[in-house]
């Protein structure tokens, strides 16, 4: 599926991204990283899992009704088959509980706390990610 | 009370991620293909969610507590190592196949998709194993 350029929308969403993670900071004094919130979810202390909860929960229902006020403009499509699919969760799972992050926690959240942290680690998936789809598009041949 | 706070925040941050486009694995895969029919739209939801947060930072450096909570709980950590670079490197790769990251992972669960669905229960897994050989 193609997708074109969207800079209004984009922007807007983004700035809502961001204010969700300052607002999770200012009221609950949590840092908005989606993997860690679910990483501690599981294996976490006592008396700290409610919130982690709610939150997660809260995600699908907000991406419900922003896509159902938007009449799903923005779209949907998945082109990896099965196989592959469940090899890029398992990296996605393995991979942010190793590096502490994922692209909220060390995108959003890390690059603005000025964490240089989480800007060597932003860096670093965001190269891969580049690498990766470009050896399956270009190298391999393998188009959506 | 904090737990519908951060009811509050998830649903802002899923609306805020349909709106943006990034619950649209295309969209992310299209902005990871700059040799193809590049679309920059990430880069514009991560320049407005940076800024906004970047904001909140510093209202939060300003105040000894948050409205609800005891204390802010931030990372510590400054160093630089081989975890943090491997970890981001599987994280990115798996990434890049799918275009699909933890956040609109969990947050396309409404679509009963069974992509979705897969991609989550293997990303679970993943989650599961590096806690559990963490801990023990």
């Amino acid at each position: 599926m193609d997708t074109s350029f969207s800079p209004l929308a984009s922007t807007l969403g983004g700035v809502i991204i961001g204010l969700a993670s300052a607002l999770l900071l200012l009221a609950a004094g949590k840092i908005a990283g989606i993997s860690g919130i679910l990483g501690r979810l599981a294996f976490g202390v006592e008396g700290d899992r409610l919130w982690r909860a709610a939150f997660l929960l809260g995600l699908p229902v907000g991406a419900w009704i922003g896509s159902a006020l938007t009449g799903d403009v923005m779209g949907f499509s998945i082109t990896t088959s099965g196989p592959l699919l469940l090899v890029a969760g398992l990296l996605v799972g393995v991979g942010t509980q190793i590096g502490n992050g994922c692209t909220s926690g060390h995108g959003v959240c890390g690059l603005g706390r000025g964490s240089r942290r989480s800007l060597v680690a932003t860096i670093c998936f965001m190269l891969c990610a580049l690498l990766t789809v470009g050896i399956v598009r270009h190298a391999l041949g393998v188009q959506p | 009370m904090i737990g519908w706070v951060a009811f509050a925040c998830g649903v802002l941050f899923g609306f805020g991620l349909a709106l943006s486009g990034m619950t649209n694995p295309a969209k992310v895969q299209a902005f990871l293909d700059p040799l193809g029919n590049w679309d920059a739209s990430l880069a514009c939801v991560m320049g407005g969610a940076v800024a906004a947060s970047a904001l909140g930072y510093v209202v939060c450096r300003r105040r000894d507590k948050p409205w609800f909570a005891a204390e802010f709980s931030l990372p510590t950590r400054r160093d630089i190592d081989a975890r943090l670079l491997v970890g981001a490197s599987l994280f990115g790769v798996g990434w890049g196949l799918v275009g699909l990251c933890p956040g609109p992972a969990l947050a396309g669960i409404w679509r009963g998709s069974a992509e979705v669905f897969l991609f989550n229960a293997a990303m679970l897994v993943g989650v599961l194993a590096v806690r559990a050989a963490d801990r023990s």
